[in-house]
C-alpha cells in the first residue's frame, strides 16, 4: 500500500509503549537544559530550514505574477504587479469548489469511519491476545503492511468498478479498510496499557462489552485518536495514486487529481497552475500552521518511552 | 541497555486477564472483529489473489483470456523495459534512502542541540509532511526546468534543464523525494535523540571524548532502533516511487526514469498488459519482502553488537 507504507507506516516505529492514560508525559523542557546556546548549530539549522522554504517561496511568487514576468525572470523575484486573477482563473478552470468538496468529503469520511471502526477492532484484539482467533487476526492485518500497493492496484480497480463504488464512497471505504493494518497496531499497543480493572468495574455494574467500549475505553483513546486521525487525514487529503486509479467520473475528482488534469491541459500556463497548487495545499497547510505543535506531538506520540 | 527498544513487536505490557480461563471470548468480541476482517479480506487479500491468478493468463484487461502458465514470468526476465525499471527503482531508492537518513539525522541532532527558536525550526522542517508530493513536485519541476537554468547558466548540467537529460533526470527526483521524506524522518530521529540522557554526554566530555567520538559511541548506538526502522521503511517506500515521477518527468525522457510502480500503472491501464503487469507486481512483492527482511536482519545484528 503505497501511501500507507510511505509515511504512515513509519509510525509503526512510534506506536509502541504508551504512557498509561491519565498521566501526562513530560518531554525534556529547555528549562532544565543547562547547556550554553549553540550558535553554530543555530546558524546551520537556519540555513537548512531555507531549503524547506525555497520551494514554497517560489510557489507563492509564481502564483502572483503575470505570464510575462514569469517568462522574463527566474521565478524568485518579487512580482512587479500582482495578478490576483490567477486565483480566480484557477478557481474556475480546475473547478476548485467541486474538487475541494470531494476531497473534504473523502477525508472527513475516512477519518470519522477510521476512528469509529478501527478502534473497536483493536479493542477486541487487544483484550483477547491469548486467543488464537484474535492473534491470527492481528498478524493477518499486520502482514498486509508488507504488501506493496501495485499488486492490488489493477484487480482492485476492476472490483470497485464492478461493485459501482468507483466514487467517493468507495474511496472512504478503501481508506478505512486499508488503514486497519497500521491503526490496529497503533491502537492495540495503547489499549493494552489501559488497566483492565476499569473495565471489570464497569462489567460488575452490568455493562455489556459494547457498553464498556463506548463508555470506558473510547473516551480514554483521545491521544491515539488524535494520532490516527492526523495520519489518516494527511494520507487521504494528499493521496494521488488511489484516486487516480479508482475514481472514474471527472465530477468526483479530488484536489490532487484536479492538479494532475490541469497540468496535462495547460502545462505552460504557470501562473494559473501555481495559483491552483497553492489553493490545493492551503487548507491542510493552514490547519498545520495553527495546530503545529499538536500535529507534531500527535504524530510522534508514543515514540518516547 | 537502551531506553528505546526496537519496535517491531507489539508491547507485551499489562495484559488483560481472561475473564474465564479457556473457553471462548464473549461473542461481542467476535462481532467487533469479523466484519472488519471480512472487508479487509475482500478489498485487500482478494485483489492480491485475483492478481496472482491472472498473472498466469494472457488477460489484456478486457475481452477473453487463456491460461499461459508461467509465460508472463519468463517474459518479464527478458524484458529490457522491466529490467530497466527495476534498475532505476533500486538505484533511486538506495540513493534517496541514504541521503534522507543522513540529512535527517544531522538536522535532528542540530534541533536537539541547544539552539535559538528550536520549536519554530522544528515546525518548519515538518511542513513538507503535510504537502502533497504531486503538487510540490510540480513546483520542483518549474524550479529545475525554468529557475535553475536562469540562475546558474554557467554550470553545465543545470544550465540546460536536468529533467530533459536521460542520464541526469533522476537527480531532481531524488531531491524532491529527500525534501519530502526528511520531514518525517527528522521527527522520528528527534524523538529518539530526546530519549538520551544529557548526563551521558557530560560524562563523556569529562573523559575527553570529542564530538565525533560521542556520536559514534553514545548517540548512534542509542538510536539504532530508530535508524533500523527508518532505513527499512524509507527503502520500502522509495522502491514504490510514483507521485514524484508523475510530477517531474512522467517516466521520461523516453523511459529513463520509469519506476516499477509507474510501469505497472502504464502497462496495466493503457498498455493492455493487465496480466503481464500483475505478474510484474507479484515479482515486485517478493523482491520488496526479501529486501526488507535482509535489511532487518543485517541492521538488527548491527544493533546487537553494542
Amino acid at each position: 500500500m503505497t501511501t500507507v507504507t510511505n509515511t504512515a507506516a513509519q509510525v509503526t516505529a512510534l506506536a509502541e509503549n504508551e504512557m498509561p492514560p491519565g498521566r501526562k508525559r513530560r518531554t525534556r523542557e529547555p528549562s532544565d537544559d543547562t547547556r550554553r546556546i549553540n550558535w553554530w548549530a543555530t546558524a546551520l539549522i537556519a540555513v537548512c530550514s531555507l531549503t524547506v522554504l525555497i520551494p514554497l517561496w517560489l510557489a507563492v511568487m509564481v502564483a502572483l505574477k503575470t505570464p510575462d514576468q514569469i517568462a522574463s525572470g527566474t521565478g524568485f523575484e518579487l512580482p512587479t504587479t500582482i495578478r490576483w486573477e490567477n486565483f480566480a482563473d484557477a478557481w474556475t478552470r480546475t473547478n476548485f469548489p467541486q474538487a475541494l468538496m470531494n476531497t473534504a468529503l473523502i477525508t472527513v469520511g475516512a477519518v470519522v469511519f477510521t476512528l469509529l471502526t478501527n478502534s473497536i477492532v483493536a479493542y477486541a484484539i487487544a483484550r483477547n491476545m491469548h486467543r488464537h482467533f484474535f492473534t491470527g487476526a492481528y498478524f493477518y492485518l499486520l502482514a498486509a503492511l508488507f504488501i506493496p500497493f501495485p499488486i492490488i492496484m489493477l484487480p482492485l480497480v476492476k472490483q470497485t468498478a464492478l461493485l459501482g463504488i468507483d466514487n467517493q464512497v468507495g474511496m472512504i471505504i478503501l481508506y478505512t479498510v486499508f488503514g486497519l493494518s497500521l491503526n490496529v497496531f497503533i491502537y492495540t499497543a495503547y489499549i493494552r496499557s489501559i488497566p483492565i480493572e476499569l473495565e471489570e468495574a464497569a462489567r460488575v455494574d452490568g455493562a455489556s462489552t459494547w457498553r464498556v467500549f463506548w463508555s470506558v475505553i473510547f473516551p480514554l483513546l483521545g491521544p491515539m485518536n488524535a494520532t490516527v486521525g492526523i495520519l489518516t487525514c494527511v494520507w487521504a487529503w494528499n493521496d494521488f495514486i488511489l484516486p487516480l486509479v479508482i475514481l472514474s467520473d471527472p465530477a468526483d475528482r479530488t484536489l490532487q487529481l484536479a492538479q494532475y488534469v490541469f497540468q496535462g491541459q495547460y502545462n505552460t500556463d504557470y501562473s494559473v497552475a501555481f495559483a491552483s497548487y497553492l489553493m490545493a495545499m492551503a487548507p491542510l497547510l493552514l490547519v498545520y500552521v495553527f495546530a503545529q505543535r499538536w500535529v507534531i506531538s500527535g504524530v510522534t506520540r508514543g515514540s518516547i518511552k | 541497555m537502551t531506553e528505546t527498544r526496537a519496535v517491531t513487536t507489539a508491547d507485551t505490557g499489562r495484559e488483560g486477564r481472561p475473564r474465564k480461563v479457556g473457553g471462548r471470548a464473549p461473542s461481542a468480541y467476535y462481532w467487533m472483529v469479523w466484519p472488519a476482517l471480512a472487508l479487509f479480506a475482500f478489498f485487500h487479500t482478494l485483489p492480491v489473489l485475483v492478481g496472482v491468478f491472472f498473472s498466469f493468463t494472457n488477460y489484456a484487461g478486457f475481452g477473453t483470456w487463456d491460461f499461459i502458465g508461467i509465460g508472463n514470468y519468463v517474459n518479464l526476465f527478458r524484458d529490457d523495459r522491466v529490467l530497466a525499471a527495476y534498475g532505476f527503482s533500486f538505484g533511486f531508492a538506495l540513493v534517496a534512502t541514504v541521503l534522507t537518513n543522513v540529512i535527517s539525522l544531522a538536522i535532528a541532532m542540530g534541533l536537539n542541540a541547544k539552539i535559538v527558536g528550536r520549536n519554530t525550526f522544528r515546525g518548519i522542517f515538518f511542513v513538507p509532511y503535510v504537502i502533497a508530493i504531486l503538487v510540490i513536485g510540480y513546483v520542483f519541476q518549474f524550479l529545475f526546468s525554468n529557475s535553475l537554468p536562469k540562475l546558474f547558466p554557467e554550470i553545465p548540467l543545470i544550465a540546460d534543464n536536468m529533467l530533459s537529460n536521460p542520464n541526469w533526470a533522476w537527480v531532481p527526483i531524488v531531491v524532491l523525494a529527500v525534501w519530502q521524506a526528511s520531514a518525517f524522518a527528522i521527527i522520528i530521529y528527534l524523538s529518539g535523540l530526546q530519549t538520551i540522557p544529557q548526563e551521558l554526554y557530560e560524562a563523556a566530555s569529562l573523559d575527553g571524548a570529542r564530538p565525533w567520538r560521542q556520536f559514534r559511541s553514545i548517540t548512534f548506538p542509542l538510536i539504532s532502533a530508530f535508524f533500523t526502522i527508518n532505513m527499512v521503511l524509507s527503502l520500502k517506500g522509495f522502491l514504490q516511487v510514483f507521485d514524484h515521477i508523475v510530477a517531474l518527468t512522467n517516466g521520461g525522457p523516453g523511459t529513463a526514469t520509469e519506476s516499477i510502480t509507474m510501469l505497472i500503472y502504464k502497462g496495466g491501464f493503457t498498455g493492455g498488459e493487465f496480466a503481464y503487469q500483475t505478474a510484474n507486481a507479484v515479482i515486485f512483492v517478493i523482491v520488496i519482502t526479501v529486501v526488507s527482511l535482509i535489511q532487518f536482519r543485517v541492521l538488527q545484528r548491527r544493533e546487537a553488537d553494542f
